[in-house]
């Protein structure tokens, strides 16, 4: 819950929505970018996932080390992809 | 993975280890505590201890967001859950374990209560928005790394005029922990490992004080074992000076000034809350965060009748000695034998950011064991 897990920005928010798509070690979610407004976030960049939300942004290089120490985890980082797996954070999915 | 082994490269780590041997004053013990779980959980994996001499000494501190929940409140929240077969009840999966008085989120699953494990508070409300005739209760916990996920998803609840849907508001901020940690009489510190997380969202400055007026040295510190080595190399490099500062090794993560979004959305929801009980640590003065009267109708202690009693911890069970640094894991009475992350009696061994949970999976208890037979 409060190491936060790396995301690569594969879509952008759209429409004026907080919602990103990144992929974490190949899965695709819907990541809540709002409290990164301040910054501007391009395809390709990483950022630092914590409970749905992207908190920070992060360089490759502190993203790949950060995906290798999760793994080094064991279960708990098994039990947090697992739970962001199953999430499903666009709300706006119901619109459509 | 280049990048990775820029990080955990051995010579640097061995370089950094002289280093630190080479700052300690002869004679001289030194005491550092890592405020984060995340970091107790580096230390244990990569054997950090083994690169830092006898005089230098890690403890684990109250950075674990589980860990210092009461069991009062997980009673709280299971009442809640018992309220009306209405109510679903949400939470992270780290709460799913942690035992109360009148048994776990678990148990009262087993029982028939509706109880959810969640990822994001956004899956809560998400719950709500797909069962209008339910409501839905998220059990908020968490320090600042986690607040302002909990404040942005009660905005959107009132952006879009949910009303099924409200927070169990236990959400602790570090800095009044740490401040317990540092009028505690039992423990003398010299310095402390910054939790990396925690200041991405409150920064450096809230720590100056630590510095400042307890004259105690903290560096924010990355996970990776160089980034721990050098954070306690950068804390003895502060003492051999004679200086008490705050410092960011943590920079690539971590701005000095925080991230203002976040703490513009916690303020915007939540305030302080008079004082908040801690496990092991008791009441703590404005240490947590509750509901502001404008989300009245999305705060579920006023929407719920709580039995709102204090429970004593188990006897057998020392998380609070461990929680502020003054035991070991394995010095517990119950760790490792009635204790283990399969039948946990304490917080520290259910949360997997727990000291204990790291020190018994990583096997250190086994290494401290054998230590202790070949000085016998």
């Amino acid at each position: 819950m409060c190491l936060g897990i790396p995301g690569e920005i594969v879509e952008l928010p759209r429409d004026g929505s907080d919602v990103a798509k990144v992929e974490v070690v190949g899965v695709r979610r819907a990541v809540n970018v709002g409290l990164l407004d301040e910054e501007r976030l391009h395809l390709g960049d990483w950022v630092l996932v914590h409970v749905g939300f992207a908190m920070s942004k992060i360089d490759e290089a502190e993203a790949a080390a950060t995906l290798e120490l999760l793994r080094g985890l064991g279960e708990a980082y098994d039990d947090e992809l697992d739970a962001l797996s199953r999430s499903d954070l666009d709300l706006d999915l119901d619109k459509n | 993975m280049r990048f990775v082994d820029e990080y955990r490269d051995a010579e640097q780590a061995h370089v950094l280890s002289a280093r630190i041997a080479a700052l300690c004053e002869p004679g001289r013990h030194y005491k550092f505590m890592e405020v984060c779980g995340g970091h107790t959980h580096t230390i244990y994996k990569h054997g950090l201890e083994d690169y830092l001499p006898e005089s230098v000494q890690l403890v684990h501190g109250p950075g674990c967001p589980v860990c210092v929940i009461p069991m009062g409140r997980v009673d709280d929240a299971v009442a809640i859950a018992r309220a009306d077969p209405d109510v679903i009840l949400t939470s992270f999966g780290d709460m799913m374990r942690v035992p109360g008085g009148t048994g776990s989120f678990l148990d009262a699953k087993a029982a028939g209560a509706d109880i959810r494990m969640v990822y994001s508070p956004l899956d809560a409300l998400k719950i709500a928005k797909r069962n209008p005739d339910r409501r839905v209760v998220f059990m908020a916990i968490g320090f600042e790394t986690t607040a302002p996920s909990t404040a942005m998803t009660v905005l959107r609840a009132a952006a879009e005029g949910i009303g099924n849907f409200s927070v169990f508001c236990n959400h602790v901020t570090i800095i009044p922990g740490i401040k317990a940690i540092l009028d505690s009489p039992d423990l003398r510190l010299d310095g402390f490992l910054g939790p990396g997380h925690v200041s991405t969202v409150i920064g450096c400055r809230p720590y100056e004080f630590i510095a400042a007026e307890y004259g105690k040295p903290l560096v924010c510190a990355g996970f990776e074992p160089l980034d721990v080595l050098q954070s306690v190399h950068m804390l003895l490099e502060q003492l051999d000076e004679g200086r008490s500062e705050v410092e960011n090794q943590y920079a690539r993560v971590v701005p000095w000034d925080g991230n203002p979004r976040a703490l513009e959305a916690i303020g915007k929801v939540m305030e302080l809350r008079p004082y908040f009980e801690w496990r092991g640590l008791g009441f703590i003065s404005h240490s947590a965060l509750r509901m502001r009267d404008d989300y009245a109708r999305y705060d579920a202690e006023r929407i719920f009748d709580l039995p709102g009693v204090r429970v004593a911890d188990p006897k057998a069970c020392q998380c609070g000695e461990v929680l502020k640094g003054v035991l070991e894991p394995w010095e517990c009475k119950v760790f490792g034998t009635a204790c283990t992350p399969e039948t946990p009696i304490g917080t520290c061994m259910v949360s997997s950011e727990g000291a204990c949970a790291a020190y018994y999976n990583f096997g250190r208890f086994t290494r401290e064991r054998v230590k202790e037979a070949a000085r016998a």
